[in-house]
């Protein structure tokens, strides 16, 4: 009890440089829990997708297409539950800005293979029997204030033209952590509009971006992965089949290195904060040398002394640390709506918050290490000659 | 008044060094002295004269090179830092030239600090601190903090905090040093009634003439030697 009065009031006798030094923490640990989140945003993609789910592309590069007639190929294989596809459309609603993907995909069989998307079973027939039709996810809903019914006109990139869509389902995710940042239509819009607009172009037209497969063995994953690849060996369209996480991994392969330096930045910051804090517990030991001294003369042990610097340094490491995970939450929020769809999933994860607090307990054990053994095995009588 | 034949300190060629740099500088040389039980002793002597490290060394917060230290019939010179630890707090109290108190507990809470490393309650410990406190007229203070106190009233909380755990001896380092001529008398007087009424050892260094002159017996030291003229 005595103990922990001693650290408080040692605590609170500086309050200007133990509310700096605080202030210091507060700073670093919101930056380093954003930083996380930053990371962990990356890899959302790989981290939602499913174990059951294969996605196959064009063996030479995603830029190139695969032939329609391949789902029906596809589906013929042991194993393989259900196959749908998608296109990458890269349109512009309103400004650039206003980034979120949109893909044209097969509407009777999309939403049966991504079954984490939720849309009331009313709505997605709309959606099916509209051929103008779209469906948005929650976060462009809310972001841009869409509901049902109103009409989305995309600027196309690829396709060019104005595309004016109407909004018949919105999805929701069936977790938090489930993309709710995307757009889809009907395939068959896209592919008979390129038909109307490049007449007789048989090496636009009936191709798909990738084929998404749910498999009912996920234990057969890479054996089924090579049977459809083996299937289209020497064809037109070679075929490349892996998980939809090894997918989703290789387009953040892509940017690794800006990951790794916002990884090497989070920790930076923490390591610059440590320092900040070892300087305040060394200034803070020096000047007690005497007090400390004093003690050990009545008797009290190394070890209560160093405690009492331990104390300290944990007591001002967690105050920032607390009020600081505290503050994480409306800062990553507004980061949030100000990248917009940038990330489709971005939230203060638990363990974003767990290393927050084991980053807390480092800074204040690693501050208060020097200070305190130098403190405890200070001798007493040179302590009692520096007079504080 | 009534004293006791036996010593409560006996030291025997005692000495001590300090190392500076590659030099090793002698700061007490064969000191052989024995202190009786319940006397007011004075160590005086000029500066460097080794009066401090001696006090030090009958209080067991430094270690001589040779020699022997005999406190209560106990070789201290033979107890590891954490027995002499144990030791200090059961058989010294402290009173520093500058009062050496902690700014942030109350003048309760100082003197209060010898107790916590002991088995007594905290209504015991109330009561003793509250008597200690009563003892060198600082009753009406026990809630201010050191900073909320004169020189004279902080070195009676000292004092105060010096005998709450009953120590065998105390040792007083320039006590007067730090203090107008009023309160050094008031000081003086509570550390004679400590020695008279509650038979306590005190040892003390002082430059000071008049505050030797309380004590009982005078030791004075030269250039690391004790002066044999006295």
């Amino acid at each position: 009890m005595h103990f922990l009065k001693l650290i408080l009031r040692n605590t609170l006798r500086h309050k200007l440089r133990t509310g700096l030094t605080i202030l210091g923490i507060i700073v670093a640990i919101v930056a380093f829990g954003l930083l996380r989140t930053v990371v962990d945003a990356w890899y959302s993609g790989a981290e939602g997708s499913s174990e059951t789910r294969l996605i196959t592309r064009n063996a030479i590069s995603l830029v190139f297409h695969l032939p329609i007639k391949y789902q029906d190929k596809i589906k013929k294989i042991q194993g393989v539950a259900e196959v749908t596809h998608a296109s990458w459309f890269g349109g512009i609603y309103i400004t650039e800005k206003n980034f979120f993907p949109q893909f044209a995909i097969d509407s009777k069989t999309y939403f049966n293979v991504y079954s984490e998307y939720i849309i009331p079973p009313k709505d997605l027939t709309a959606f099916i029997n509209d051929q103008k039709g779209c469906v948005i996810g929650r976060k462009i809903a809310d972001i841009y204030n869409l509901k049902v019914g109103d009409t989305l006109p995309i600027r196309g990139t690829i396709y060019p033209g104005i595309w004016k869509f109407t909004i018949r389902a919105i999805y929701d995710g069936i977790e938090t952590k489930t993309d709710t940042s995307q757009f889809f239509f009907h395939w068959n819009y896209l592919n008979e509009s390129k038909k109307r607009v490049i007449a007789r172009s048989a090496n636009t037209t009936d191709w798909v971006g990738v084929y998404a497969i749910n498999i009912s063995e996920p234990n057969r994953a890479s054996e089924i992965s090579n049977e459809i690849d083996k299937l289209f060996k020497d064809s037109l369209a070679e075929t490349h089949t892996e998980t939809e996480k090894a997918f989703q991994l290789g387009f953040v392969s892509m940017t690794e290195a800006i990951v790794v330096a916002i990884r090497i930045v989070s920790y930076l910051v923490i390591l610059i904060i440590l320092a900040v804090m070892a300087n305040t517990m060394a200034m803070t030991a020096r000047e007690r040398t005497s007090e400390y001294a004093t003690l050990k003369a009545l008797g009290f042990s190394h070890g209560f002394i160093a405690g009492l610097i331990y104390g300290e340094s944990l007591v001002i490491a967690s105050l920032g640390t607390l009020i600081g995970i505290l503050l994480t939450f409306p800062v990553a929020s507004m980061f949030n709506a100000k990248v917009g769809t940038l990330f489709p999933v971005f939230g203060v994860s638990l363990e974003t918050i767990y290393m927050q607090i084991i980053a807390a307990i480092l800074i204040g054990i690693s501050a208060a290490f020097l200070p305190a053994s130098r403190s405890a095995q200070a001798s007493i009588v040179e302590g009692l000659r520096n007079i504080g | 008044m009534e004293k006791f034949s036996e010593s409560i300190i006996h030291i025997k060629h005692l000495s001590k060094s300090y190392r500076r740099g590659e030099q090793i500088v002698p700061v007490l040389t064969d000191i052989t002295f024995d202190i009786p039980t319940g006397e007011f002793v004075a160590l005086m002597g000029p500066s460097g004269s080794g009066k401090s490290t001696l006090l030090n060394l009958i209080a067991g917060i430094d270690t001589p090179d040779s020699g022997i230290l005999e406190v209560g019939g106990e070789n201290i010179t033979l107890l590891s830092e954490r027995e002499l630890a144990d030791w200090r707090a059961a058989n010294v109290g402290f009173i520093f030239q500058f009062y050496n108190l902690m700014p942030v507990l109350t003048a309760f809470e100082n003197v209060e600090l010898p107790l916590l490393l002991t088995r007594l309650s905290f209504k015991d410990r109330q009561e003793r601190v509250e008597l200690a406190l009563e003892m060198v007229g600082l009753s009406d203070r026990m809630e201010h903090y050191p900073s909320e106190l004169s020189g004279g009233q902080q070195q009676r909380v000292a004092i105060a905090r010096s005998f709450i755990s009953d120590p065998v001896i105390l040792v007083a380092d320039e006590p007067t040093g730090d203090l107008d001529r009023k309160s050094a008398e008031e000081i003086l007087a509570i550390l004679d009634r400590l020695n008279k009424e509650m038979e306590k050892t005190i040892i003390m260094v002082t430059h000071d003439p008049h505050a030797a002159q309380t004590a009982h017996l005078t030791r004075h030291l030269e250039k690391g030697e004790l002066d044999v003229r006295n």
